[in-house]
């Protein structure tokens, strides 16, 4: 701790002349996977990204065999668009806010590894489809049914509290981090918490809240909401820090009350 | 008359979705084609805020006031009806955005609340968290995936838009994109095609854009015939993150909550500035614009800091200068621009509440932009464009957080344009009859040539060579001699250009393909800028020349129109419509220039 009460951050302080980046790999979808290793010279604030645009430039591997140039995606890089999700050193995150400081300290060796997400088709090395996840979208009915877009000025006035609980849960960018953790979620058999998490978003809402029926039918079907086992890996790994397992209690919560009294409504 | 009409919109940023929400609305069919999906456009960047004079302060704020100030902020290069019909608009646009259920911050009595931003002196900026163009864009994305859902919208999402298919006549009948897996092309035949491309910030290497931001459709389209308007004027934000990969903006808001810009006075000090003593810090803004300091207008904050470093006193010998809070109660900082600095702390590790933050210009956003008439028309008949791709709105300058709401408003003026120009276009004739299969064949030529190609070039390292370029000297202060130079820079570089070679054997979702085409396109569009600039003899917005520091309304009060021609760009001028506003000398250092 320094003078002025703040704890410093560690820093690395004898960093390594260059850093083994290993990548996992695959030609084409269905392809075989294997491992590439890259060495990269350390600078300072280097993230995942810039270590990946340094190899780009010299697809050549520590052995010194030419190779072709890791494919991944990038677009916003400041961990808001979601797509460079990939799996670092084991865990599953945003490339662009992972720092290479960072993962030297946490591992005390110079060596990094980046896989692919692994519950989705792996399009070639580290892209990943993540179309499922918008299709999920669609059965919770995630939006908003309006009248019509012409102008009909503001909604309902809405207290701040109520604003900023919905705006926790409408900063997610579907990037898939949560079903990568999930232990029940593979090849597609769950809606998992994404999209249990948006339908509680449009459920709070007082418009949205008229459609609340056809949202909590998309998650009660066989991929439904009763395939989370509570194991809570979800929250632990959301970048966006949304409050998943709460969405998941309130909205089981829902559906009980809704069975309950859902006849009165017949 | 036709009946079932098909639009083909490029690009689902705010400005593509909300056409594509319209057009759907209307009852037509939409092809959507992104680069990515369109959840993850770069409009979720966006932070600060969206403008629309609702008045809900009490201020006597209206349309018509934010008409002026976006005029004002512009020095009078936007042409102006447009301007009034969006700023009139604007508060309708929120509107709909709270009805579509977008989490505005609110006030106490839970309406929609309104923050201040640069260039106007009345609170007119609604916001959501910090996040404000995250939340509009999922807004708009909803609605689209509602429309998709019931089979109005047909999504190509991971698709590039490589050209434009012309008829005989130079009319725009549909486009080819190619699928950046299978890298298989398709022709998107259409009534009508919106470009909603988004800005060209990668032209300058590093900026704030998202790495989507080539501008490389929208320069398929200017070699194509369309218009490109305004080219020369970049805004540059003076306050950037400077990355390895990307610059990260760093809200003015810092220097809003009492930020202090500075460097140490000896060139190239190594010490760690909390050593530096305060008479060997060099506050510049403050010195030099006593009355105003760190709050000067972005920018003169630009130009200070830009000069400071190409003196050498940039921190460490490097483009950077310290802005600095840590003078700040460190509570006082939290609550008030918590958000902001995590952005700093996650990407640089350091916490600015206890280390001065290092920051330098970035480039921005671009006011340039296709050519469109007061209905988002493009010269080319059938070829509509909306959002940061076309020129309109902004001028010389933009204003914080008038750029989503032009988007918005963009596309919602769109919509019906080309739902309009489909209905009356003639279908039946045979002049379409091969054009689609012959502009094919052109872009597979293209992509097989670049396939074949080898040489000794690499183009990650010609990009790279082509941004420093650009950012150099085509960005904050700009001299005649080194634009020429730059320009004769970029042909040295579209030459080079044949002889790279793309290091990927394997095609399959390869990315060396699609990043030459981007690449090809970006020489193309920069020369565009460069020659814009040059031509330009005068400093108005953010275009600024030492050499001619004044703004010259007599010659210059005119847009830049480039078309585009095999050996440079053909350069000429448009008169502005200034039948709304009176142009008045823009001078922020007395408080706005109003006119009686
Ligand atoms: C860091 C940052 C902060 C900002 N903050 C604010 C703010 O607070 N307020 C404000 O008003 N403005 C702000 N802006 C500006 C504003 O965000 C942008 O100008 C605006 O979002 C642009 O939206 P758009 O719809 O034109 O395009 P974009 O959102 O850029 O979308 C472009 C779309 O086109 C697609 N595309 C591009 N090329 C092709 C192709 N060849 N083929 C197919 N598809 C293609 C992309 O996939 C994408 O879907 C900010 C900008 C930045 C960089
Ligand atoms: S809930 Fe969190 S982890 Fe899951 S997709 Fe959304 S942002 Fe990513």
């Amino acid at each position: 701790m320094s003078a002025d009460g703040h704890i410093e951050k560690k820093r690395l302080e004898n960093p390594p002349q260059t850093i083994d980046v290993k990548i996992k790999r695959r030609e084409k979808l269905g392809g075989e996977q294997f491992w590439e290793t890259f060495s990269v010279p350390y600078r300072r604030n280097l993230n995942v990204i810039s270590v990946l645009m340094d190899i780009r430039k010299n697809p050549v591997t520590k052995e010194g065999k030419e190779t072709t140039p890791p494919v991944w995606d990038m677009s916003c890089l400041e961990q808001v668009c979601g797509i460079c999700t990939m799996v670092i050193n084991g865990r599953v995150r945003q490339s662009c806010s992972a720092l290479i400081d960072d993962l030297l300290l946490a591992t005390g060796n110079n060596v990094i590894t980046l896989e692919p997400m692994s519950k989705f088709p792996n399009v070639r090395d580290l892209k990943v489809d993540r179309t499922p996840m918008f299709e999920h979208l669609k059965k919770v009915q995630a939006w908003i049914e309006l009248d019509g877009t012409h102008d009909l000025g503001p909604a309902d006035r809405m207290s701040n509290e109520q604003a900023q609980e919905r705006y926790a849960y409408s900063r997610c960018m579907t990037c898939g981090c949560c079903l990568e953790a999930c232990p029940q979620y593979y090849e597609d058999n769950y809606i998992g918490p994404q999209a249990i998490a948006q339908a509680r978003l449009f459920n709070m809402h007082p418009t949205g809240k008229m459609n609340m029926d056809e949202r909590l039918e998309g998650l009660m079907q066989e991929d439904g909401i009763t395939n989370c086992g509570n194991a809570q890996n979800c929250v632990q790994v959301c970048p966006m820090s949304i409050p998943l397992t709460k969405a998941i209690y309130q909205t089981n919560r829902d559906i009980t009350i809704n069975k309950l009294f859902g006849w009165l409504k017949k | 008359m036709a009946t079932n009409i098909k639009i083909a919109i490029v690009g689902g940023g705010l400005a593509g979705l909300a056409a594509a929400m319209k057009i759907a609305e209307a009852g037509h069919e939409v092809d959507l084609i992104s680069v990515v999906p369109v959840k993850r456009s770069h409009s979720v960047c966006a932070q600060g805020g969206i403008n629309g004079a609702v008045n809900t302060k009490g201020e006597g704020d209206s349309p018509a006031k934010h008409l002026d100030d976006t005029c004002y902020g512009g020095d009078f290069l936007a042409n102006q009806p447009p301007v009034k019909r969006m700023c009139d608009m604007a508060p309708q646009i929120i509107y709909l955005f709270d009805r579509m259920g977008v989490p505005f911050s609110r006030t106490q009595e839970g309406l929609i609340d309104f923050r201040r931003f640069g260039g106007t002196l009345h609170h007119r900026t609604a916001f959501a968290g910090a996040s404000t163009g995250q939340q509009l864009l999922y807004a708009l994305d909803e609605q689209v995936r509602k429309w998709e859902s019931a089979g109005k919208v047909n999504k190509y999402e991971g698709w590039e838009m490589l050209s434009l298919v012309l008829d005989d006549h130079q009319v725009c009948r549909g486009l080819i994109a190619m699928n950046l897996q299978t890298l298989e092309l398709k022709e998107f035949k259409a009534d009508a095609v919106i470009m909603a491309t988004g800005g060209p910030g990668l032209i300058f290497g590093k900026s704030t854009n998202s790495m989507t931001c080539t501008g490389s459709a929208v320069s398929a389209a200017y070699q194509q015939g369309a218009k490109y308007a305004n080219g020369e004027f970049i805004q540059v934000h003076p306050t950037s993150i400077p990355g390895e990969d990307k610059l990260r903006l760093m809200s003015e808001s810092a220097r809003g909550e009492g930020g202090r810009v500075w460097v140490p006075k000896n060139q190239g000090d190594k010490r760690n500035p909390k050593d530096i003593p305060t008479n060997e810090r060099w506050y510049f803004l403050e010195e030099k614009y006593p009355a105003y300091g760190n709050l000067v207008p972005r920018d003169i904050a630009t130009r200070e800091i830009f000069q400071v470093c190409i003196e050498g006193y940039g921190v460490a010998g490097e483009n950077q200068v310290y802005l600095d809070l840590t003078h700040i109660p460190a509570e006082t900082l939290t609550r008030k621009l918590g958000a902001i600095l995590e952005i700093y702390e996650m990407f640089v590790g350091d916490d600015p509440r206890y280390v001065p933050m290092r920051i330098f210009p970035g480039v921005h956003y671009s006011m340039g932009g296709l050519w469109v008439d007061f209905e988002q028309r493009t010269n080319i008949p059938g070829l509509l464009a909306a959002g940061e791709c076309d020129y309109s709105i902004h001028g010389a300058n933009r204003l914080g957080a008038n750029s989503l709401v032009s988007c918005v408003y963009g596309g919602f003026t769109a919509a019906p344009a080309a739902i309009e120009y489909a209905k009356n276009v003639d279908r039946k004739n045979t002049e379409t009859n091969g054009i689609y299969a012959a502009e094919l064949k052109r872009q597979q030529e293209i992509n097989d040539s670049i396939a074949k190609n080898e040489g000794s070039e690499n183009q990650y390292k010609l990009h790279d060579e082509l941004g420093k370029w650009m950012t150099d000297n085509v960005t904050v202060v700009r001299y005649n001699d080194k634009l020429k130079a730059t320009d004769e820079k970029i042909l040295e570089l579209q030459d080079r250009f044949k002889h790279i070679s793309i290091n990927d054997s394997n095609l399959w979702a390869t990315q060396a393909i699609p990043h030459a085409r981007q690449l090809w396109n970006m020489l193309e569009l920069a020369r565009v800028i460069t020659l814009g600039a040059l031509n330009r003899d005068e400093s108005r917005g953010a275009h600024y020349k030492p050499d001619f520091p004044d703004r010259n309304d007599e010659k210059y009060l005119k847009s830049t129109i480039a078309e585009w021609s095999a050996e440079a760009p053909i350069l000429s001028y448009e008169d502005v419509d200034i039948s709304l506003v009176e142009p008045r000398k823009r001078d922020y250092s007395k408080g706005k220039g109003k006119t009686a």
